[in-house]
């Protein structure tokens, strides 16, 4: 069991532990993701068929139409949501989802959480402090 | 983030509920964001179609309740007033009109939300253009004038084109600074984000500038290749018109994330190459000759089925010039009975283009005039073959929709296929 740690810039507060879903492209939200669900629909995206909810997830930035931050509000209302993101850089439609879907966010790490983090980790986000854990499964 | 005096009269409440509401979004998002402070902002164009996923509404609609949730993210219901800032809404997702019911086939839920979107709307005073190109029809804000904005290919008009300064905003950011007049000041707020950083070298010799098909492939291009970088394009020796430059913008945003972009001699922030680079080295270039040229045109054609069911044009919304030339298309032609022309554009636009006499011509010759709408909306089954002259549908409709027969071709090549039924546009 090894142990990791990242130090980062909170977007958001509040602190979430969960499984990692990693990817080291941007994500789109609004036609990316299906809000009712939360499987990725994005054509040759590398996460295509998985499911967000309940997730730790980990990826480079948003990207895409401006209903980006609509289709994350949606996923919340529906509990299909992540538990937590971690995104290597912050742009605007990131920023607002991350703060519609009332979920701790965390970026400008000091290394890049995409690399770092692999999918199926144990991650444990704490946005009030900038923290992350990661416990890497055997 | 620095709270200034009127921003904290709102937090605090004095300006009621919803202000406050609006307010507290703005700080958590400007906390995401890691902006210092708010900019003030007295034009704002806001998204009100929110209605790609009906599943989530019940069937009573309250819209302030809706209206809270969904524009504000407030579970408590809230009332609102009046907005402060200039607002001006995009589209409402499909066209209510009583005259395209069977065409549009909406079901009701979806109906009943766009009425009372509506109604919302006009009671909180917004003014209500309906479209994706606000810079069309009655909201051109001014050269460094700061805006609130949406719609990817609007926000690239905007920042590229008028020089004026806005991120990408979304649904409740824009909502909330049309509460308060207040935008986080981050990013392309700021001069040293908008120089360019990546040169585009144009082929002189193959490459020639002229409609706005070629902006388009262009555009596709540039965009893929440069993602959410800035490009800068070299002087052309045809100088573009406002549709060519509407097309890149289109374009660059939906096949890239190109936001701001500069064209040497022609954008407002770029006199010169030196001006459009702040100075700096850029980090690379991007070529753009015949081949990549053939290559866009080829990927954005997935379709190898003559025979076409639905020409739909006007994306982003037709402009009056582009309804005067689709009018001259069609004067005195017919469009086949095997195929529907759909035609989209903005409801000023086709007031103006009444009183001109296009829209005689073109609903002579069998063609729909669909306002307050886009053409990802229309419910006709994923198996019907599409031309388009617009390549960001081609783009929406392959990966978002799933249609797999989609023909791209200019304006000519889109009323060629409309008459005969048969698609028959190529690469000249």
């Amino acid at each position: 069991m090894k142990k990791g740690m990242l130090h980062g810039r909170s977007m958001t507060s509040g602190v979430a532990e969960g499984e990692a879903l990693v990817t080291l492209q941007q994500m789109s939200w609004c036609g990316g993701v299906d809000p009712m669900t939360g499987t990725v629909t994005e054509l040759g995206h590398s996460l295509r068929g998985e499911n967000v909810k309940g997730k730790i997830l980990v990826f480079d930035t948003g990207k895409g139409s401006s209903a980006f931050s609509h289709a994350t509000h949606v996923t919340r209302v529906t509990g299909s949501q992540p538990a937590g993101i971690i995104v290597k850089q912050v742009n605007p439609q990131v920023a607002l989802g991350a703060v519609v879907m009332h979920l701790p966010a965390i970026t400008d790490c000091n290394a890049d959480p995409c690399e770092v983090i692999k999918t199926g980790d144990w991650v444990k986000i704490d946005a009030d402090r900038g923290v992350v854990e990661i416990t890497a499964q055997p | 983030m620095k709270i200034k005096p009127d921003e904290q009269r709102m937090l605090e409440g004095k300006e009621g509920l919803a202000r406050q509401k609006a307010m507290e979004l703005l700080v958590k998002y400007g906390d995401a964001l890691g902006a210092e402070e708010f900019v003030d902002v007295d034009n704002v164009f806001i998204l009100s179609g929110l209605f790609s996923y009906t599943d989530v509404f019940e069937k009573d609609i309250d819209i302030d309740a809706i209206a809270s949730e969904y524009f504000l993210d407030s579970r408590e219901k809230l009332v609102v007033d009046n907005v402060k800032a200039y607002t001006t809404n995009h589209l409402f997702t499909i066209d209510l009109a009583q005259g395209h019911a069977d065409l549009v086939r909406a079901p009701q839920v979806l109906k009943d939300l766009i009425a009372a979107t509506q109604g919302y709307c006009k009671r909180v005073g917004i003014s209500i253009t309906g479209t994706c190109t606000p810079y069309q029809c009655g909201n051109t804000p001014v050269f460094g004038e700061h805006v609130a904005w949406v719609e990817s290919s609007a926000i690239s008009y905007a920042n590229a084109v008028i020089g004026a300064r806005t991120n990408i905003e979304g649904l409740e950011s824009s909502f909330s600074a049309a509460l308060t007049g207040k935008t986080p000041l981050w990013g392309f707020h700021f001069d040293e984000n908008r120089w360019g950083t990546v040169l585009v070298d144009m082929d002189s010799e193959t490459i020639s500038l002229e409609t706005v098909m070629e902006y388009e492939l262009l555009g596709c291009h540039v965009g893929r290749q440069v993602g959410t970088e800035i490009p800068i394009y070299p002087r052309s020796p045809i100088h573009p018109n406002a549709d060519m430059l509407k097309g890149l913008c289109a374009t660059g945003a939906s096949c890239g994330g190109v936001e701001m972009y500069h064209i040497v001699g022609v954008t407002p922030e770029a006199h010169t190459l030196e001006e459009a680079t702040g100075g700096r080295k850029v980090t690379r270039t991007v070529s753009y000759g015949a081949q990549e040229r053939r290559e866009c045109y080829e990927r954005l054609n997935t379709s190898r089925k003559q025979d076409v069911d639905v020409v739909t044009i006007g994306c982003p919304h037709y402009s009056i010039r582009q309804m005067a030339q689709l009018a001259r298309l069609l004067d005195g032609k017919r469009v086949n009975d095997n195929t529907l022309l759909l035609v989209y554009t903005a409801k000023a636009i086709e007031a103006v283009a009444e009183r001109s006499g296009y829209n005689d011509i073109i609903k002579a010759a069998g063609g729909h005039i669909l306002v307050d709408s886009c053409p990802i909306n229309i419910y006709f089954p994923t198996s019907s073959v599409v031309a388009t002259d617009a390549a960001k549908i081609t783009y929406y409709m392959t990966g978002l929709r799933g249609f797999e027969d989609v023909w791209y071709g200019s304006m000519q090549d889109c009323v060629n296929a409309a008459i005969t039924g048969k698609w028959e546009g190529e690469l000249r």
